[in-house]
């Protein structure tokens, strides 16, 4: 089977997108409600390489597990993501864990509202891993990492620090330090500045930029989204289903 | 539904399929399959008696399964299923090519061996004789283990849990296995040693790319460690998903299930 092919047919500028979304669905059987719950219904979008794509609608609309589903932390329920891995073709939606796996270790971030700090690990290592991760050089990914802590405006006195001992303000500039610093294609962000100080969200701004710009394609939903306003390409309402 | 990987082209190092162990009227383990990529590690959880010890145990050729598939990506050994081979085939595939590390350091050192002496038996077994070889050999491992090299002499006895964890898995990695096996390598050691020890496994994954099945009741140890996870409650594999390096809080959630 030719991987992709429906798409050619339905999609003749397939071959400019990094990601092709169809009928993407999905929904949650809440158990002490008995009854299947829509989460959201039908997206579809397409995403080439240095767009951004703003994820709009009212609270509780989907916008998170949108992301999530892309990120493949739940399965969909129906529909196709279609991502061009320099691998190959790939349905998000219906791809083996094994090739999620993969693509979380080589082209897909995803950057959450928390950090996820580990006891021992200081927050230079923490950022300098997914580099270390990739076979960059310890002393080059330190260099990167303590780059990214200055951009994002933590204290050089703490870099040394364990930041399970920070303030959430900390900890997030930490988060999105070691979320953007490996090179990915395709970059996921659910609401990244939330407890962010306006220095940290004009730092971010800068990141995304400078990523954008260097061909990764980004989907974000933001609490505050004129603070990307200017890097937006496109826009996706979500609407209660 | 069928989810044959596309991207990952190579073969996996482990494939197993139909795995069932019983002891008497108790099932430990009941019809559980798994993949294991080459440089893939993957995670194990579930409660006590939920059977996921039994299956490294049987992966570890320690007890022979009632029924049972399994297959390694070994030169050698590709076309065998593991559990058929002959007893000395199996001793010595279990020798060179499989390492495993245990909760209980009772389990896989020798308490009046030094700690160089643990890792250099494992060499010894292998056939290497010449005394100086395998102190270098067993040195080196231990310090890949970031073992402290002036205890290399010491009694495991006499050393702290996290130290005896690293003797056991320079033992474990002597031989440069293409399989590793980790039952609870962390539990029972405080927070801070077993941040060290989850951290030289990291650092073991990075440089060696050997294929990993770590076996855990703490969530947080196999999120650290690995990309993918199986569930196993009652010795079946109740789920199996991909862990969340990025969520905070434990949550049903985390691993989908439909």
């Amino acid at each position: 089977m030719v991987r992709g092919s429906r798409f050619a047919v339905q999609y003749k500028h397939t071959q400019m997108n990094l990601l092709t979304v169809t009928k993407l669905n999905k929904h949650f059987y809440v158990h002490h409600l008995e009854r299947e719950i829509v989460a959201f219904a039908a997206v579809d979008f397409a995403l080439a390489a240095g767009e951004f794509l703003l994820v709009r609608g009212a609270n509780g609309v989907g916008k998170s597990t949108l992301l999530r589903c892309l990120y493949r932390s739940y399965l969909p329920s129906g529909g196709q993501a279609l991502f061009r891995s320099q691998a190959g073709d790939i349905d998000l939606a219906r791809a083996a864990e094994v090739d999620i796996a993969f693509l979380r270790r080589s082209e897909i971030g995803n950057v959450s509202q928390f950090l996820r700090a580990r006891p021992r690990v200081s927050a230079l290592d923490l950022v300098a891993e997914p580099l270390i991760e990739n076979g960059v050089s310890l002393a080059e990914a330190h260099t990167a990492a303590a780059a990214q802590l200055a951009a994002f405006g933590l204290k050089e006195a703490i870099w040394e620090a364990y930041p399970s001992t920070f303030s959430g303000g900390e900890q997030q500039k930490v988060n999105l330090a070691r979320a953007l610093i490996a090179p990915r294609r395709l970059i996921l962000l659910d609401e990244p500045t939330a407890s962010l100080d306006a220095a940290a969200r004009a730092a971010l701004v800068e990141r995304l930029t400078e990523l954008k710009r260097s061909g990764v394609a980004l989907i974000g939903v933001f609490h505050h989204p004129e603070d990307v306003q200017a890097l937006v390409d496109r826009e996706l309402y979500l609407e209660t289903v | 539904m069928i989810l044959l990987p596309q991207l990952v082209q190579t073969t996996p190092l482990l494939r197993v399929s139909g795995l069932h162990k019983r002891y008497g009227a108790v099932v430990a383990v009941e019809d559980v399959a798994l993949d294991l990529y080459p440089g893939e590690t993957v995670g194990i959880v579930g409660e006590s008696g939920s059977g996921k010890s039994t299956v490294l145990r049987l992966l570890n050729l320690e007890e022979p399964p009632d029924t049972g598939t399994y297959q390694l990506d070994i030169a050698g050994y590709v076309a065998d299923n593991i559990f058929a081979l002959d007893r000395l085939r199996r001793r010595e595939l279990q020798l060179r090519h499989i390492g495993i590390v245990y909760q209980n350091p009772h389990h896989g050192l020798r308490m009046r061996v030094s700690s160089s002496g643990n890792v250099a038996e494992r060499l010894i077994m292998a056939g290497e004789r010449r005394f100086a070889t395998l102190r270098s050999a067993a040195r080196a491992s231990l310090a890949v283990s970031e073992f402290p090299l002036e205890r290399l002499d010491d009694l495991p006895a006499r050393l702290s849990g996290g130290m005896q964890q690293r003797v056991q898995l320079a033992k474990a990695i002597a031989l440069k296995p293409a399989l590793l096996l980790l039952d609870e390598p962390t539990t029972g050691l405080d927070v801070s040693v077993q941040a060290l020890v989850i951290d030289t496994l990291l650092r073991l994954r990075r440089e060696r790319q050997i294929a990993t099945l770590i076996v855990s009741h703490d969530l947080g140890v196999i999120r650290t460690l690995s990309d993918r996870v199986l569930v196993m409650r009652r010795g079946q594999v109740s789920s199996a998903g991909l862990t969340e390096p990025g969520a905070r809080r434990p949550r049903n959630t985390r691993i989908h299930s439909n």
